[in-house]
Formats: C-alpha cells, sequence, structure tokens
C-alpha cells in the first residue's frame, strides 16, 4: 500500500504545482479541482471518511464551482495580469522561502512525538453518553459543540460580508446573472430530473450522520447544489436577499442552536451542556434546525453580491 | 514510512507550493488559487497527525478530524467572500491588479454606484 500511497502523493503534488504555475487561470482552476478529487481519495485512506465527504462536497465541489464562475467572469482581465510578472529575483527569494516552509514543515513532521498524543480514547470513552455512533458528530454536537455554533455563525458573517460589496443600486436584490430557461436543453432536462434524487441523498447523508460518516454540513451542500441547478438551468431565480423569509430561514438555524445552549445552561449547568438522556434528541433537534439554514447559505455564498435590482 | 508520514510530508511539499503561487503569480484569483492549495496542505498535515492518533477502535482521532470539518467550510467562507470582493473590484474598475504603479483604469461609465 505504501507504493500507491506514495504515487497518490506524487499525483497532488504534481496537480498542485501546475495549480500554481499554470498559465491559463482557467486550466489552473480545472487543476484545481482535480485535485480536490485527489484528496478527497487521501482522506478516505487517512480513515477519515467524513472529511472526504466534506472535501468532495465544499472544499473540492463547492470551492471549485467559486473559482470557475470566478475565473470565467475575469478573462478579460487575463493579458493584462501576465505584463505584471515579477522578475527573477522575486521568484528566486520566493522559491528560498516556500523551500524554506516546507523543509520546516517536513522535520515537523518526521520528529513528531511518539507514541502520539491522541483524544481517541477520551471520544470512545464519552461517546455513550452523547448515544450517536459516530464520533464525528459526537465531537462537532457535544464535546466542541462551541467550534460547531461559531462555525455557523462565522458562514453567517461571510455571507454579510459577501453581500455588503453590492452597489447601492441593487442592495436587496437578486444575486448572480438571470439564466434563460431552454425548455429542450440538456441542463433543463437535468435540472428537472436531478433534484428529486438529490434531496433524498442529501437527506440520507444527513441523517446517517449520526451513526455512520455524514452529516448535516455534507447533506446542506448535495440539497445547495440541487438548488443552483435549477438556477442555473433557469427553471427558478434567486431570491432578492431582501426576502423576510430568507432573512428568517439564515438565521433559524443558528438561534435553534443557541437557545438550546441556554436551555443546557439552565438545565444541565453550562451553556451548550445537555441534560442526562437528552442528548441523542436535542442533538438531532441542533442538526434539523441547522441543515436547511446551511443549504441557504451555502448557495448564496456560492451565488454572491446582488447583481440584479428587485423593482418586479 | 506509513501513511501519516507520506502524507505529512506531502502536505509539507504542498503548503510551500501554495507560499511560491501566492508570492509568485500577479492575479488575485490565482493568489486565492494558492492559498487554497496552502490550506489544504495545512489540512492534510493535520489529517496526517489525526491518522497517527489512532487508537480506541478508532482509525483516526475523531477530535482534529471534526476540527478538519469546520475548517473546510471556514475556507470555504473565506474564499467566497475573497472572490465577491475581487469580482466587485473588478465591476468597479475594470481591472483587477494589485500593482500600486499601474495606470488608473478609466472609469466605467455604467457605474451607477460611483459616488
Amino acid at each position: 500500500m505504501i507504493a500507491a500511497d506514495a504515487s497518490v502523493a506524487l499525483l497532488i503534488v504534481a496537480l498542485g504545482a501546475w495549480v500554481v504555475v499554470a498559465r491559463a487561470t482557467f486550466a489552473a482552476v480545472t487543476g484545481f479541482l482535480a485535485y480536490g478529487l485527489l484528496l478527497t481519495l487521501v482522506w478516505v485512506r487517512l480513515h477519515g471518511v467524513d472529511v472526504a465527504l466534506t472535501e468532495a462536497a465544499i472544499g473540492g465541489g463547492l470551492t471549485g464551482a467559486l473559482l470557475i464562475g470566478a475565473a470565467a467572469r475575469l478573462r478579460n482581465t487575463e493579458a493584462a495580469a501576465r505584463a505584471e510578472r515579477p522578475g527573477r529575483l522575486v521568484r528566486a527569494v520566493a522559491a528560498l522561502a516556500a523551500l524554506a516552509v516546507t523543509a520546516a514543515l517536513a522535520v515537523c513532521v518526521l520528529t513528531l512525538p511518539v507514541p502520539a498524543p491522541s483524544l481517541a480514547r477520551e471520544v470512545a470513552a464519552n461517546l455513550a453518553a452523547t448515544e450517536v455512533g459516530n464520533p464525528i458528530t459526537g465531537v462537532l454536537l457535544a464535546f466542541r459543540s462551541m467550534d460547531t455554533l461559531l462555525e455557523a455563525i462565522v458562514l453567517l458573517f461571510a455571507l454579510i460580508g459577501v453581500w455588503s460589496v453590492a452597489p447601492d443600486g441593487v442592495w436587496g436584490g437578486r444575486p448572480g446573472p438571470q439564466h434563460r430557461l431552454d425548455p429542450d436543453g440538456i441542463l433543463a432536462y437535468i435540472a428537472r430530473v436531478l433534484p428529486p434524487i438529490g434531496i433524498i441523498v442529501g437527506m440520507y447523508v444527513f441523517w446517517v450522520g449520526a451513526d455512520h460518516p455524514g452529516g448535516k454540513f455534507q447533506g446542506a451542500t448535495i440539497i445547495a447544489a440541487m438548488w443552483l441547478l435549477t438556477v442555473m438551468a433557469g427553471l427558478t431565480d434567486m431570491p432578492p436577499i431582501s426576502r423576510r423569509w430568507l432573512r428568517i430561514g439564515l438565521v433559524a438555524g443558528p438561534l435553534a442552536f443557541i437557545a438550546i445552549g441556554l436551555y443546557g445552561a439552565v438545565a444541565a449547568g453550562a451553556f451548550l451542556a445537555y441534560p442526562a438522556g437528552f442528548a441523542k434528541p436535542l442533538i438531532v433537534v441542533i442538526e434539523l434546525a441547522l441543515m436547511p439554514s446551511l443549504a441557504l447559505v451555502l448557495a448564496l455564498m456560492l451565488a454572491g453580491a446582488p447583481q440584479r435590482s428587485d423593482l418586479r | 514510512m506509513n501513511d501519516a508520514t507520506i502524507f505529512g510530508l506531502c502536505a509539507a511539499v504542498l503548503v510551500g507550493l501554495g507560499v511560491y503561487g501566492l508570492i509568485v503569480n500577479p492575479q488575485p484569483l490565482r493568489k486565492i488559487l494558492a492559498f487554497n492549495v496552502v490550506g489544504s496542505g495545512v489540512f492534510l498535515l493535520l489529517g496526517a497527525i489525526a491518522r497517527r492518533g489512532a487508537g480506541a477502535g478508532f482509525g483516526g482521532d475523531p477530535v482534529p478530524q471534526a476540527l478538519l470539518i469546520t475548517g473546510i467550510v471556514v475556507a470555504f467562507s473565506a474564499t467566497a467572500l475573497a472572490v465577491a470582493l475581487l469580482l466587485r473590484l473588478h465591476d468597479a474598475t475594470g481591472s483587477v491588479t494589485l500593482s500600486s504603479d499601474a495606470p488608473p483604469p478609466p472609469a466605467p461609465a455604467a457605474d451607477v454606484d460611483a459616488a
């Protein structure tokens, strides 16, 4: 297996180099997509199937789609940017800096302490109290639930940041361009056939996350992708960001999370603590509340800042 | 040489590649891409460390693995914010240069919110 691991590692390094040095930005972004898929394989090899699902859905999928869209819109700036390429001295210094960083990290990797510090035993000992079977879900929603709460709020802040770069004239309007529907096109066909299947897959990935690899982030990404597919095919349009249901939907999940955290402060003595015997139902409630908010926030983040005013 | 060491070294190389691209590429979108390569290298390093912490029936330490999921999602949101800023810069000025001594581009006539 070492030969297989080493060849995957070499392939990833080659793709990473391609992403950095390719002349055309579009080619670099395409390389980044392949790079993300290969990383997914590596996560499986490193026994992180939950991480692999997240990498495939968000690290490779959503980020890749975002960057491809940006590369397409910035295509006409490519030629001007090429003239700004730094001289040989800057490139040599950059190469030295990169080598130094790599060497320092490589030394760290080779001198990691033995035996490796690990919290696996503590997680295994306390997982039964949370009544979930997937240790990752246990960490995300019980042992380190503060991280997950803050993460959901970071996503909201990032979306506010994305929205706030909108020109004043279109504030509150619809994000992204209006896509024309080609009723006989293959995209419209796929956008009709795939979402029912995709929504079920997304719900399954979400539900199974309690006991097996999966969870709300991965499930929410799949559902967000289905929504974006219908938007790109022109079957639906992005809602104006000033809609009240949209704003409520965005904050409902984090607010439910905070409310349950406060309930824990009263009933179990600490913020985000769960009363004994109620851990599993409360975790399910948090995940159920968080998933629609996450699907909304991820899809809207990909759609970007508002571009069309909502005068209709 | 086990899988954690191989992918740990791979992560070290990826971070270096990303740092090089971050400095050398003049285009902001390429810098964002390079930054994502740095990020994935850091994630992979943490993943290799999680793999070394395998025990108690788990193939990897679940605590760093859960932190990785959080990290990947936050990296996406940072990338989305950076791309939104970049596209806005492009819409407002017609160019995406970060160079301070480039000639100022002509102001586009259609920009309604210039005031």
